[in-house]
């Protein structure tokens, strides 16, 4: 395949048609993103992450129907067959608890379900949210440059640089927990990473001949941000994004379990593990379900957007060529050289210290 | 000379950040109804005159620009008031709860720079082995979990087995380090991997990148051109040149760090600023919060310039000006 996004098409050019028509046929056009989806279709890894997202999605949006099937909702407590003499949770496969139950005798696994609900909800809307807001301040302030740009980059700057935990539990204390205050407290601390990358993407794209073009035709400031700018900031943003929804997702379950995300009984995993800390001893599967929950989650999505950020970018492909080349050419341990270095222009988001 | 001017000028606008985060925080708390802190400070069961009376002990029905009047004044002769419930002042606090997470961080900081470098610096000097892509799966694994379940699966795995067999170096909560450095490490050693288990996987990830990057460039050629032996190319040009960023990584996090490891400290019960913190925004204990914010902001600023300075022993290109 070129990597120009042109590709030959061959034999289908239909006899008869005239040549102006032939032409048009052989060469045949492809988006950026039909070359991307290409390349992703045949990154094994990835796909198999989007199939467990699926998986993920799907167990979630039908969690009713496990509560159907099993006749234990999200919130009820079942004394009797749910905990032992002793008080403590029931191990998993006991009285038609699949994953055994909690600290209060309720279903570990309908739990972990509606667990899933909330965490794909705040990871999907918070990286919305992160990536509409990151690119509106990015792209003014690297289209506009000047006071814009300073006030903007200042600010995105201190948001980067505050006391990160300690301002997300406050401000979750003081608007008091609830479900909007988390989505949009993760989203307050979600754009300005998204915002610097844009403003970086921007600054480059605007100096590009078509924008000259483009305002020489007398387009004006937003028609040319919208138009010519944005559609070329997609591919960077999707990427950001993907790597995005796991931080997010592992943002909620920590504040959830410091206690100031979602409130009980509100089924959530973070809010789930603390509970399980008072049952080490005794019920390993209170803390190790909901763990591999979490962990297969996030692994899933940060395999996507590994592989994403891999298919957009045209080189992947010269780079595994070269690599695999040179490596039969000069022995096994030489290092990449010669610019092939690596896809690493698009940076994924480093969470911030302590990666909560 | 020059230093001197920009060591003055950076120290300046790091006076105002922190002055700008903490108005922020006093407002930010402060604009509370007046009420609910008291409510909370008085118990559920207290009656109107008692609220009344904890109000005016406190001060809080004075003009609020009053009471800022006064944080800023304390702030000016080092005093950031006392806690709203043991009447200690917050200063003492500080001393008291900043040891466990200065224990904490150094040994995780130790801890996560021989790990993160030294597998980053073998995934990238070997591109695509077995050994690169099988730390590329850990470091994505590091990066997916949350700090609190790796401490909480440590506690499961480790410490609650050990001590059921009456192995009992390894401990939670902390013990300081004149009570043996035995028992101290013994305190420390699952906080120290916890914390140095997420950060090893972003610095990895981030040697690797930027020593590969490196690898590419043209002086790495012409050094290689010129017989040196691949180790002397990749340590003494590679490595050192990478090692800028992660140095500039490593500022911030420290800094923000020893604002507190909330998670870390929360799990394992070790006290410090960070759980100190959150069992203060827990009871309102307002003079509590805004001080160790104000410690927490001014330790992201110091780090912050001595990244700039440290930038400037590495990479010769840049001049402090």
């Amino acid at each position: 395949m070129s990597v120009t996004g042109l590709e030959f098409a061959g034999q289908e050019a239909a006899a008869g048609e005239s040549a102006l028509d032939a032409d048009a046929a052989k060469i045949q056009g492809r988006s950026q993103w039909q070359l991307t989806w290409r390349r992703l279709r045949r990154d094994k890894v990835a796909m198999a992450a989007l199939a467990v997202i699926a998986v993920i999605l799907l167990l979630a949006i039908f969690a009713p129907v496990f509560v159907a099937i099993t006749h234990h909702p999200p919130n009820i407590a079942y004394p009797n067959t749910g905990e032992d003499a002793a008080g403590n949770p029931v191990g998993p496969g006991t009285a038609g608890f699949w994953l055994g139950t909690d600290g209060t005798g309720r279903d570990l696994f309908i739990r972990i379900l509606y667990g899933a609900r909330i965490s794909l909800f705040v990871g999907f809307v918070t990286t919305a949210i992160g990536a509409v807001a990151g690119v509106i301040v990015g792209l003014m302030a690297g289209y506009f440059g000047g006071v814009i740009d300073t006030v903007l980059a200042r600010f995105t700057d201190a948001v980067l640089a505050f006391p990160y935990v300690v301002l997300a539990l406050a401000l979750a204390v003081v608007l008091g927990p609830s479900l909007t205050v988390i989505i949009g407290v993760i989203a307050f601390f979600s754009w300005a990473a998204i915002a610097r990358i844009v403003r970086g993407q921007t600054l480059s794209i605007k100096e590009k001949e078509y924008i000259e073009a483009a305002r020489s035709l007398g387009a004006g400031p937003f028609r040319i941000m919208i138009f010519d700018i944005l559609p070329n900031l997609l591919a960077p943003v999707l990427v950001l994004a993907t790597l995005y929804i796991p931080t997010a997702i592992v943002f909620e379950a920590t504040l959830s379990y410091l206690g100031l995300g979602i409130q009980p009984p509100t089924a959530s995993w973070g809010d789930i593990l603390a509970d399980a800390q008072n049952f080490y001893s005794t019920s390993w599967w209170y803390v190790v379900f909901p763990a591999l929950a979490l962990l297969i989650t996030t692994l899933a999505f940060n395999l996507l957007g590994d592989g994403v950020r891999d298919a957009m970018d045209p080189r992947t492909e010269r780079v595994l060529a070269a690599g695999k080349a040179r490596r039969r050419r000069r022995g096994k341990h030489q290092v990449l050289a010669d610019g092939q270095a690596e896809l690493s222009h698009v940076a994924p988001y480093v969470p911030p210290a302590e990666g909560s | 000379m020059a230093l001197l001017g920009f060591l003055l000028r950076r120290i300046l606008t790091g006076i105002v950040v922190v002055w700008l985060v903490a108005t922020g925080a006093f407002f930010l708390f402060f604009a509370r109804p007046v009420a609910t802190v008291a409510h909370q400070l008085a118990g559920h069961a207290a009656t109107p005159q008692v609220i009344n009376e904890v109000i005016n002990n406190l001060g809080l029905n004075q003009p609020i620009m009053v009471q800022y009047w006064h944080f800023l004044d304390g702030l000016l002769h080092g005093n950031l008031g006392y806690s709203y419930y043991s009447q200690e002042p917050v200063t003492t606090m500080l001393k008291q709860d900043l040891p466990p997470t200065v224990s904490l961080v150094i040994g995780g900081v130790i801890l996560w720079l021989v790990v993160g470098l030294t597998v980053g610096i073998i995934s990238a000097t070997r591109a695509r082995s077995l050994f690169d892509r099988s730390a590329n799966v850990a470091v994505l694994i590091g990066l997916s979990l949350p700090v609190f379940v790796i401490g909480e699966l440590l506690i499961l795995v480790v410490f609650v087995p050990l001590n059921q067999h009456g192995f009992s170096w390894i401990q939670t909560q902390y013990s300081g380090p004149s009570n043996g450095l035995l028992t101290w490490s013994g305190h420390m050693i699952l906080p120290w991997i916890t914390l140095a288990a997420v950060q090893a996987a972003v610095y990895t990830r981030l040697m690797r990148g930027q020593l590969l990057d490196t690898m590419g460039e043209d002086y790495i050629r012409t050094a290689r051109s010129k017989g040196l032996s691949e180790r002397r190319v990749t340590f003494k040009h590679g490595v050192r040149s990478a090692l800028t960023p992660v140095v500039s990584q490593l500022g911030v996090d420290v800094g923000q760090l020893l604002g507190g490891v909330v998670v870390v400290e929360v799990v394992f019960g070790l006290g410090g600023i960070g759980q100190v913190s959150v069992e203060a925004i827990d009871t309102d204990n307002l003079p509590v919060i805004i001080g160790f914010v104000i410690v927490a902001a001014a330790f992201v600023v110091v780090a912050n310039i001595v990244v700039d300075l440290v930038y400037a022993l590495l990479d010769p290109r840049v001049r402090i000006t």
